[in-house]
């Protein structure tokens, strides 16, 4: 009955999600104010629908409900609870259910907080968004329902993937989709822009949190997703170069582009168009992203063939969404005329350099992630691009980006000197150079790449705190640190995020030019020696888990005869899915992990042991942590307080005739 | 079938799905280290067929492994790593590289960045050039109803 329930509060979702559509955007070319108010009211309806119908199939997982024909494809009585909520999403159906639940949300926020906008631009918004919302209910209730019944139910579920039962993965969905969708409001703005004709910085403000939420929700979301894969899939990888994963990066690199033009046009009124322009395209990654996920197309024309259905709808809402949208830009856009004048050297025509670079940084992960499929396409030819062309081809935008940004970062607006720019940089750049160099002495016979990593990561970190102290002004160091306390957050984000780019940029350098593989076959009790730590093979024990069965090794590390920790790296078998999977045994450091993993027992008795000392490897997603929380700094900065708190006059019951 | 699962899994999750691994096998490693590193150096940019997205060195498919003995029994009996790599394209296609050869059309894929970079670098400079000219728009008139708002606000 719930299940039924949960159905036709969807349905119901899809006829607000028309209205949505419709009544606001004739009310506000008409200027009537009742019909754009219908917006407020369908987006609160449509997030409520939405709720329920994903509580409905919640409740189905955690009941295990096996006449839901989702239910058992992805669920089993014997698995913990949380994974059983994880496996709602964990599947096609249930993950396009959470998309509209995000996205109801969003549009639900923009109707509750939005009260300050002006009615026109609010209604305009609304309407795009439940526009959005009706392409992604049609696609569910006619592609892929999640609430479809069995008409006879089995005893029990086949299991989620074993390896989704995992709490890094049970959460990395959720944030990436919150990435996802927060674009979809930026889309929604500059679309809504664009049908009013207008931008002003007040749209600029309104943009900007969207965007930066939206690009810290992915930062995190892509963070765990690769410290997952890094500690699950049993090499210590952290990015593959994937085109699941590249679909999730190329909204990452428009959206940073996003936020960085967002601010030009709110603070100077300047590169409208093209802000306008990266909100769309943003949003389009996400869908493309959607697309390659979701069709296969990418890993093989033959794998979407196998379901050219669902490919094609959400192809068919990439191109209805993109084309109308790109077209409206290209009517509109000259109507966005700047009105801020700046100097070729200015804090303007740095952003215009740091986007510059991210969005041909996107273009560069776009063109790889599609050319095996444009090849086949038109030369007929089968090859594969991997990981060391985007290596190679991607890396040395992000090297530029990193070597401009601290100059870029302090420059004032309007007009600067690059001298003076760059003198306050002096002491963060020898630092930089000198941890370089150290780097350099310190390696023997390796790749330079840990250096200049070292170096470039110092740089940007550094440059980020002198900047923070540039901002607290001059004259004596306790003056200057209590001004630094009381600086806007919006500084401190921006120093946090930046630094946190810095730290990131190291930690991969670091990652690839010094760690250390060890491959052997060993017996129990046996030691060998890892990068200066004597690891010993205490044990090898077969066990059981709630639901597997496992290898368990048992290592002992030590240093100079101290204990250092003991790992249990696993080798498990679950046997409804019919799966093994790699649990790594680690032990997280401060400035390096050990990575141990166990092999097959060999025809002697022994095992074969794989391990690693990877170093500062948590600085990767630590930088990435910093990142976040810079944007969430930003985010609580007091001007979008006010912006968001201050009480608003009430719309005009009805606004005159013109 | 092992395709098809790891598929599945992907596009349910929209997460990168493959396999657990053992990868390279101790008995597989080669006695000389300078061998051993250039097969590994080697194994980077090949691509383990039956995979997604997978080098062989990071694969525990019996195909990967297959691959891994090649390109060693190769460099044992003398080929240079060119020569290697030769060998093993000939017999599987262009398919297997991870690292796309810079021929032909994929001439394409690999200027496509500093292309895009020349082009976009272009229009910016004119952009910026122009910004700095171009003479001051007149401050856009309010419109009745911002004119009613803004008088509300200075109300307040």
């Amino acid at each position: 009955m719930i299940i039924e329930l949960g159905h036709f509060a969807l349905i119901l979702a899809l006829f607000v999600a028309i209205i949505q559509t419709v009544v606001p955007l004739v009310g506000a070319h008409k200027r009537w104010a009742g019909w754009m108010a219908v917006g407020e009211a369908a987006a609160s309806a449509q997030f409520v629908l939405v709720a329920f119908s994903f509580a409905a199939l919640t409740y189905a997982f955690v009941v295990s409900d096996f006449s839901v024909s989702l239910v058992v494809a992805n669920s089993h009585t014997l698995k913990p609870m949380l994974y059983k909520v994880s496996g709602v999403w964990g599947n096609h159906e249930g993950s396009l259910l959470l998309w509209s639940l995000m996205l109801a949300l969003f549009g639900g926020s923009v109707a509750w907080f939005g009260s300050n906008l002006p009615p026109t631009l609010r209604a305009r918004v609304l309407s795009v968004q439940g526009s959005i919302g009706v392409a992604f209910f049609l696609f569910m209730l006619l592609t892929s329902n999640p609430f479809l019944r069995l008409e006879v139910p089995p005893f029990d579920g086949r299991d989620l993937n074993p390896l989704l039962q995992d709490p890094g993965l049970a959460f990395h969905p959720p944030f990436l989709y919150l990435g996802y969708v927060g674009l979809s409001v930026a889309f929604s703005f500059a679309v809504a822009a664009l049908i009013e004709g207008r931008v002003d910085a007040a749209w600029g403000r309104w943009v900007r949190p969207w965007a930066l939420a939206a690009w810290v929700f992915l930062t995190i979301g892509i963070a765990l997703g690769s410290w997952w894969a890094y500690y699950e899939l049993g090499w210590g990888g952290f990015w593959f170069w994937d085109p699941v994963e590249n679909a999730s990066f190329m909204p990452w690199l428009i959206g940073a582009a996003l936020l960085h033009s967002a601010i030009v046009v709110e603070k100077r009124e300047s590169l409208k168009a093209w802000t306008i322009l990266l909100a769309i395209l943003a949003f389009g990654f996400s869908l493309i992203g959607t697309f390659i996920v979701r069709s296969g197309v990418i890993t093989s024309v033959h794998a979407f063939a196998n379901d050219p259905e669902r490919g094609v709808f959400i192809l068919m809402i990439l191109g209805f969404f993109m084309g109308g949208a790109l077209l409206l830009f290209a009517f509109r856009a000259s109507a966005m005329e700047a009105k801020g004048l700046f100097a070729p050297v200015s804090r303007e025509s740095a952003i215009v350099a740091n986007n510059l670079l991210l969005s041909v940084s996107c273009f560069v992960v776009f063109v790889g992630t599609i050319w095996p499929l444009v090849a086949e396409l038109l030369w007929d030819r089968k090859l594969s691009v991997g990981e060391p062309f985007f290596n190679a081809a991607f890396t040395p935008f992000m090297v530029v980006l990193a070597l401009l940004l601290p100059i870029g970062a302090i420059m004032p607006w309007k007009r600067a000197v690059v001298g003076r720019s760059f003198k306050v940089m002096i002491p963060a750049l020898v630092l930089a150079v000198s941890l370089g160099l150290l780097g350099y002495a310190m390696q023997t016979g390796r790749t330079a790449l840990g250096p200049i990593g070292l170096g470039l990561g110092a740089w940007v970190l550094f440059g980020a705190l002198t900047e923070l102290w540039q901002r607290a002004g001059r004259g004596p160091v306790l003056g200057r640190l209590a001004r630094l306390t009381r600086l806007p957050r919006a500084d401190w984000g921006k120093a946090t995020a930046h630094g946190g780019f810095g730290v990131t940029v190291f930690a991969v350098a670091a990652m690839m030019a010094w760690q250390v593989e060890d491959i052997r076959t060993m017996n129990i009790g046996e030691s060998y020696d890892l990068e200066g730590y004597s690891v010993k093979l205490a044990s090898v024990d077969e066990t059981t888990g709630p639901n597997y069965f496992t290898t368990m090794a048992r290592f002992e590390v030590t240093k100079n005869g101290r204990d250092i920790a003991t790992v249990f790296p696993e080798k498990r078998v679950y046997p409804v899915a019919a799966m093994p999977t790699t649990e790594a045994g680690i032990d997280y450091g401060f400035t390096r992990d050990l990575y141990f993993v166990i092999g097959d027992l060999q025809q002697n008795g022994s095992w074969a042991v794989r391990s690693y000392f990877k170093p500062f490897a948590n600085w990767i997603w630590g930088g990435a942590m910093l990142m976040a929380l810079g944007g969430f700094i930003s985010l609580a900065d007091r001007r979008y307080r006010v912006a968001a708190g201050s009480r608003a006059p009430k719309t005009p019951a009805a606004v005159p005739a013109e | 079938m092992m395709r098809a699962t790891v598929l599945a899994l992907a596009l349910a999750t929209g997460a990168l799905m493959p396999a657990p691994v053992m990868a390279v096998q101790p008995n597989e490693v080669l006695s000389d280290p300078a061998l051993e590193s250039r097969a590994r150096a080697l194994s980077k940019d090949l691509r383990c067929l039956v995979c997604r997205n997978e080098n062989i060195d990071d694969s525990n498919a019996d195909l990967a492994r297959d691959l891994r003995l090649l390109v060693r029994e190769r460099l044992v009996a003398g080929d240079s790593d060119s020569a290697a790599m030769d060998y093993i394209v000939a017999r599987y296609g262009e398919y297997v590289l991870l690292n796309p050869t810079s021929t032909g059309a994929n001439l394409l894929l690999w200027y496509a960045g500093p292309l895009m970079l020349l082009v976009g670098g272009g229009i910016a400079f004119t952009y910026v050039r122009r910004r700095r000219t171009l003479t001051e728009t007149a401050p856009a008139t309010l419109s009745t109803d911002e004119e009613k708002r803004l008088a509300e606000i200075m109300r307040e």
